[in-house]
């Protein structure tokens, strides 16, 4: 690991200029920072704790009925809470699908957002990286890619992001409020993750200095809240990143659907709201035939970045589940194995 | 440059210097203040080996850094034990019911275990349900595969605990 200096701030305002520095990285709970620095991958020169800041780490109920979610809540706190598991289930169950309890323990909601990806290339220092390191090349693209994008990618990096918890919050509208020496603003979480293009090491729309302060989702989420689900197909059955992971949520009106919502991870540089599939679903009879029709509409521009066409049958099978399992309703008491395709009976079916 | 921390390690307050900010939680207990349970594994958040309490709740101590954390409390392996503190006689449960259910082979991610199993007893997620326990104890790694032995320490400890609050409540 590189030197660095530690810095606390005070105040916002003291963080937001410390970090506008070149070189400068925020510091919360550092379990993705101190993972990359210690393989080199990243080596700031100046590390902004921003930990202590006062009022980043509350659970509102906003009065409109939507929530709004400090960015230093804790991943466990987030996961746990009364009001989020009932009015938004399928944040809970992508929260407890991801990472080990000690990490989600420690890991914060801002830093959530802003994980690298997991590419093996980007954290191997000897490797090509554009992301890490601009024009150098892209050893993914002819190496080991089986788990790399289908979607959004270009062929200046194939890398996707890694989290969880972004996929149903993408799916459910998410605002992202950030603020920084440039006063406050507010992004859709859709929009705060760049695709690759020509300029991979460009990963997310925040300006130096800028910092995430919180998420709020919108109160018309909490109506999918009978019937929604996220599905995550690991490599293992715990603590792995997703193959492909799938969020889905819908209204009903009787036998039609009133409003889905879908979106995918483990598929691109962001996490991949599916529009043209949610259209598609609308006014739709809820049935196994329409799920299929959504989720080709949903795959429709996805091309394999090299050993991982797989991926792309994968999605669409992950969302006709999701939404077959999101029509039967969400499930009553959290699923023993969050998010696992292979557990449809919660609890003990294993004896010790 | 130098910095000061206080820290609460297993009900002892301490005072300490360190003089590089890159230093892990990990690396101040098993280096500097000659607490060596804390097993480092993986030293990248993998394996669960360095796992102690912070504040009460268990992190991996290799992903954290140790000036981060300034006025916390820091339980560790050698703080479980009952009667005198460090190297105290009587067994916390969960350790006594590692030993009843032969839950390791050869050690070394033991106390990383069984810190994380005080953690998730503490967290009360599991209940009675093996699934949930191995779900729950999925961030440490055991390579002598010791797992059935593990899971039903854990939850022996949990039923054990259940039935001292019945106790207590009668």
């Amino acid at each position: 690991m590189n030197r660095f200096d530690y810095i606390r701030p005070a105040s916002a305002a003291e963080a937001f200029a410390e970090a506008a520095r070149p070189g400068s990285a925020y510091l919360a709970a550092g379990t993705n920072l101190l993972d990359l620095m210690k393989g080199g991958a990243a080596r700031p020169d100046r590390l902004v704790d921003i930990s202590r800041l006062p009022g980043l780490d509350r659970i509102e109920t906003l009065a409109d009925g939507g929530v709004r979610i400090g960015a230093l809540v804790r991943n466990a706190d987030l996961a746990y809470d009364a009001g989020i598991q009932r009015r938004f289930p399928a944040v809970s169950e992508a929260l407890l699908s991801g990472a080990s309890p000690q990490l989600r323990n420690a890991a914060t909601l801002g830093g959530n957002l802003l994980q690298r990806t997991r590419c093996p290339y980007f954290y191997d220092v000897a490797s090509a990286c554009n992301r890490r390191t601009p024009g150098s090349g892209c050893d993914a693209l002819h190496g080991e890619n089986r788990l790399h994008a289908v979607l959004g990618w270009s062929e200046h990096c194939i890398a996707t992001h890694p989290s969880d918890l972004c996929v149903p919050l993408v799916g459910l509208d998410a605002v992202v409020e950030l603020e920084g020496p440039g006063g406050a603003r507010e992004v859709q979480l859709e929009a705060l993750h760049c695709l690759p293009g020509a300029t991979p090491e460009r990963e997310t729309v925040l300006a130096p200095g800028e910092l995430i302060v919180a998420v709020r989702l919108p109160p018309q989420g909490a109506g999918l809240a009978a019937h929604s689900r996220y599905l995550k197909v690991r490599e293992r059955t715990s603590f792995a990143f997703a193959v492909v992971s799938a969020f889905a949520g819908l209204e009903l009106d009787g036998g039609t659907i009133r409003t889905a919502r879908v979106a995918l991870g483990g598929v691109a540089a962001r996490p991949w709201r599916a529009r043209t599939a949610e259209a598609a679903l609308e006014g739709a009879p809820a049935s196994p035939d329409s799920f299929a029709r959504a989720a080709e509409i949903a795959l429709a521009d996805a091309h394999p970045s090299g050993e991982n066409g797989f991926k792309i049958a994968l999605a669409r099978r992950l969302i006709v589940r999701a939404l077959k399992d999101a029509l039967a309703g969400t499930p009553e008491a959290p699923a023993a194995l969050p998010a696992s395709p292979f557990a449809p009976h919660p609890g003990a079916d294993h004896a010790a | 440059m130098s910095l000061s921390l206080r820290l609460d390690i297993n009900g002892e307050p301490r005072i300490v210097e360190i003089d590089d900010p890159r230093i892990t939680l990990l690396d101040l207990l098993r280096e500097r203040l000659a607490l060596t349970g804390a097993k480092k594994g993986c030293d990248r958040g993998q394996c669960g080996a360095c796992t102690v309490l912070v504040d009460g709740r268990r992190i991996n101590s290799c992903l954290t850094l140790a000036v981060s954390l300034d006025g916390a409390e820091i339980t560790t392996i050698e703080g479980l034990a009952g009667d005198g503190g460090v190297g105290g006689e009587r067994l916390h449960p969960v350790q006594a019911a590692f030993i009843r259910h032969d839950g390791f082979q050869c050690g070394f991610c033991t106390p990383g275990q069984i810190m994380s199993a005080v953690g998730l007893l503490a967290e009360g997620h599991a209940g009675a349900d093996p699934e949930r326990v191995r779900e729950l104890m999925s961030g440490n790694l055991c390579r002598c595969g010791a797992y059935r032995g593990i899971t039903e320490a854990v939850l022996d400890a949990i039923a054990a605990e259940a039935g001292a609050a019945r106790e207590d409540a009668a």
